[in-house]
């Protein structure tokens, strides 16, 4: 049986906005599933769905058996929540947020507190238990979610952009805890990000969601075997026309997407180590000195750039609230070095 | 059960939120105070009109307490607008809490701090003078009326923070509603002074029923026990009123 079922999904808001368009997925137990796509996608609609906040228009969604619309009680009590946003009490400690939460799943007395101790040691939070949590640094508030959304042990966790706006220490540190419970826990978890980064990092499995649609679905290395080829990236040395290298890699027959940031320039290869040496020298002989070269498998943003046909940057700073704002598609970094 | 247990622990979750804004505290027991010693001031002579008993403050003192559930109460709806905003309304919407508990809990909280908030009311109008004239139940008769009274207008609060979803709209209805219903009703003023048509209109004034019932009880008269009854619909009705718009909200989501 899978930890979450999800079966031809739609969800149109009053006013008409269709959020989701027949989405269909399914999680497997003990694995860590991510829903990525830029913002407005429709990831938090599904979450929201999936834990009993909003109803489904149509289709059917069953989690660890059982029926969300049928049974909303039951599945709250098998799985955990922790929303896009903070949502400690900040006028409560660490451990006063912990107990409540508890207890509003029935839980009370010496197991509920042996389960706070563990949790906020767990989470490294036992220094700071009896401190506001006014006090907490964002990585700090993000973590005592997390644990806040495991005090009933449940068996499936849902994260909504846990990693989003923390620092990249901190957002290391969730990646590993996250690991930590799929493997040693035994939890299904399942997390939506619009970082490509975290999802190939960390997910087992993964789907891409644009536009209320599910576009493509797999493991990070099956979406990436769809793409054919190698990624190439050239160098150009300081001081010579990286433009011209770009035209003279669009000319060049088995080389495609070509993109140039800066000086430099990088392209899809359908066999790279064929290519580099024939296309060194052309580079050479035209007078643009080659400064450093890389090859590499393709990352997730080449995947997603082949499935939504857009690029990701540039798709998320077209959602309703990308922090990054507009950037040019030439400005789209290839990150060969993801994975 | 299950529901009692919630509203208890998120009643001690409320009850944590008032302790840790002292300024907070401070400011809703140091300002019906000023009022009660600028109104005394104020309108110390009234009494010469005849009507108002022996002393401007014996008389104000049950009114006060009254003004001060109204306008205590009558912001309880920031608190969830807060929570809702935050996203806190949701994490307790994913466990399996009773839905209305998160209501109920905060029409308690402020029936409670409101009956606290009478208490120390009381306590300075008699420095100031006043005379409760039947002890514990005339103090029962002040609370009891201001805990109604502050009850129904936090469910009238948290309906329309949850109706209108902003603060600033909600604001705006509130203060609408409240100052009116404070002139019309004998707080201030003996109702055999008010011309006719107030008098008439204070007849379906929860706030006068509350001022009627808090002063009849601190002067020892009758507890005029069909408009403790009318008070105590009124604060049923507020309070379903909220849990009811709660709901809705839940489900438009």
């Amino acid at each position: 049986m899978d930890a979450i079922n999800v079966r031809d999904l739609k969800k149109t808001y009053a006013g008409g906005v269709e959020a989701l368009k027949g989405l269909t997925f399914s999680v497997r137990q003990g694995e860590i599933f991510g829903l990525l796509g830029p913002n407005g996608a429709g990831k938090s609609t599904t979450v929201r769905i999936i834990v009993t906040l909003s109803s489904a228009t149509e289709g059917r969604v069953e989690v660890d058996g059982v029926d969300v619309a049928a049974d909303p009680v039951e599945v709250r009590r098998r799985i955990g929540y922790v929303s896009q946003n903070t949502t400690v009490d900040f006028l409560a400690t660490g451990r006063e947020n912990l107990h409540l939460q508890g207890q509003l799943y029935g839980h009370s007395g010496a197991a509920l507190d042996n389960r706070v101790d563990e949790l906020l040691k767990l989470f490294d939070l036992e220094s700071a238990a009896k401190r506001v949590t006014q006090t907490y640094s964002g990585g700090m508030k993000r973590r005592l979610d997390v644990a806040m959304g495991l005090v009933h042990r449940p068996k499936i966790l849902v994260l909504d952009e846990p990693t989003t706006g923390l620092d990249p220490e901190s957002r290391a540190v969730m990646w590993r805890e996250l690991e930590r419970l799929a493997k040693d826990g035994g939890m299904t978890i399942l997390v939506t990000t619009h970082y490509l980064e975290e999802a190939d990092r960390l997910c087992d499995r993964l789907a891409i969601v644009d536009g209320g649609k599910i576009v493509a679905q797999g493991t990070p290395n099956e979406l990436k075997a769809t793409l054919r080829g190698d990624i190439v990236q050239v160098e150009i040395a300081v001081g010579h026309d990286a433009e011209a290298a770009a035209q003279l890699l669009r000319s060049t027959p088995g080389l495609s997407n070509v993109i140039r940031e800066g000086q430099t320039c990088s392209a899809q290869a359908e066999e790279g180590a064929h290519v580099i040496p024939k296309l060194i020298a052309a580079l050479e002989a035209a007078g643009l000195p080659v400064s450093h070269v890389a090859m590499s498998r393709p990352s997730l943003d080449e995947v997603y750039l082949s499935v939504t046909g857009k690029s990701f940057t540039k798709a998320d700073a077209a959602g309703a609230a990308g922090p990054r704002g507009p950037v040019p598609a030439a400005m789209r970094t290839a990150k060969p070095g993801a994975k | 059960m299950k529901f009692i247990l919630d509203v208890f622990h998120l009643l001690m979750r409320q009850w944590r939120i008032t302790l840790r804004m002292p300024i907070f505290l401070v400011v809703s027991i140091v300002q019906p105070i000023t009022w009660m010693l600028l109104f005394s001031q104020l309108f110390g002579k009234i009494t010469m009109l005849g009507a108002f008993g022996s002393s401007y403050v014996q008389f104000l003192a049950p009114g006060i307490a009254i003004m001060s559930a109204l306008f205590g109460s009558g912001y309880a709806g920031m608190g969830l607008l807060n929570d809702i905003d935050r996203g806190v309304v949701d994490r307790f919407l994913a466990t399996p809490v009773t839905r209305s508990a998160l209501i109920i809990a905060r029409v308690t909280h402020a029936c409670m701090t409101v009956g606290v908030q009478s208490c120390v009311i009381l306590g300075v109008a008699m420095i100031l003078g006043a005379r409760p004239k039947a002890h514990i139940i005339s103090f029962a008769a002040v609370i009891i009326a201001a805990a109604l009274l502050g009850g129904g207008m936090a469910g009238l609060s948290n309906a329309m923070a949850i109706l209108t979803r902003r603060q600033e709209t909600m604001f705006a209805v509130l203060n609408f509603t409240m100052l009116p219903m404070i002139y019309l009703s004998s707080m201030i003023m003996a109702k055999q002074l008010m011309p006719p048509w107030i008098q008439t209109v204070c007849k379906y004034n929860p706030v006068d029923w509350a001022v009627t019932i808090a002063r009849g009880g601190f002067e020892g008269n009758d507890w005029f026990v069909w408009r403790l009854a009318a008070l105590a619909g009124y604060t049923t009705f507020f309070g379903v009123m909220a849990t009811v718009a709660f709901r809705r909200y839940r489900q438009t989501m």
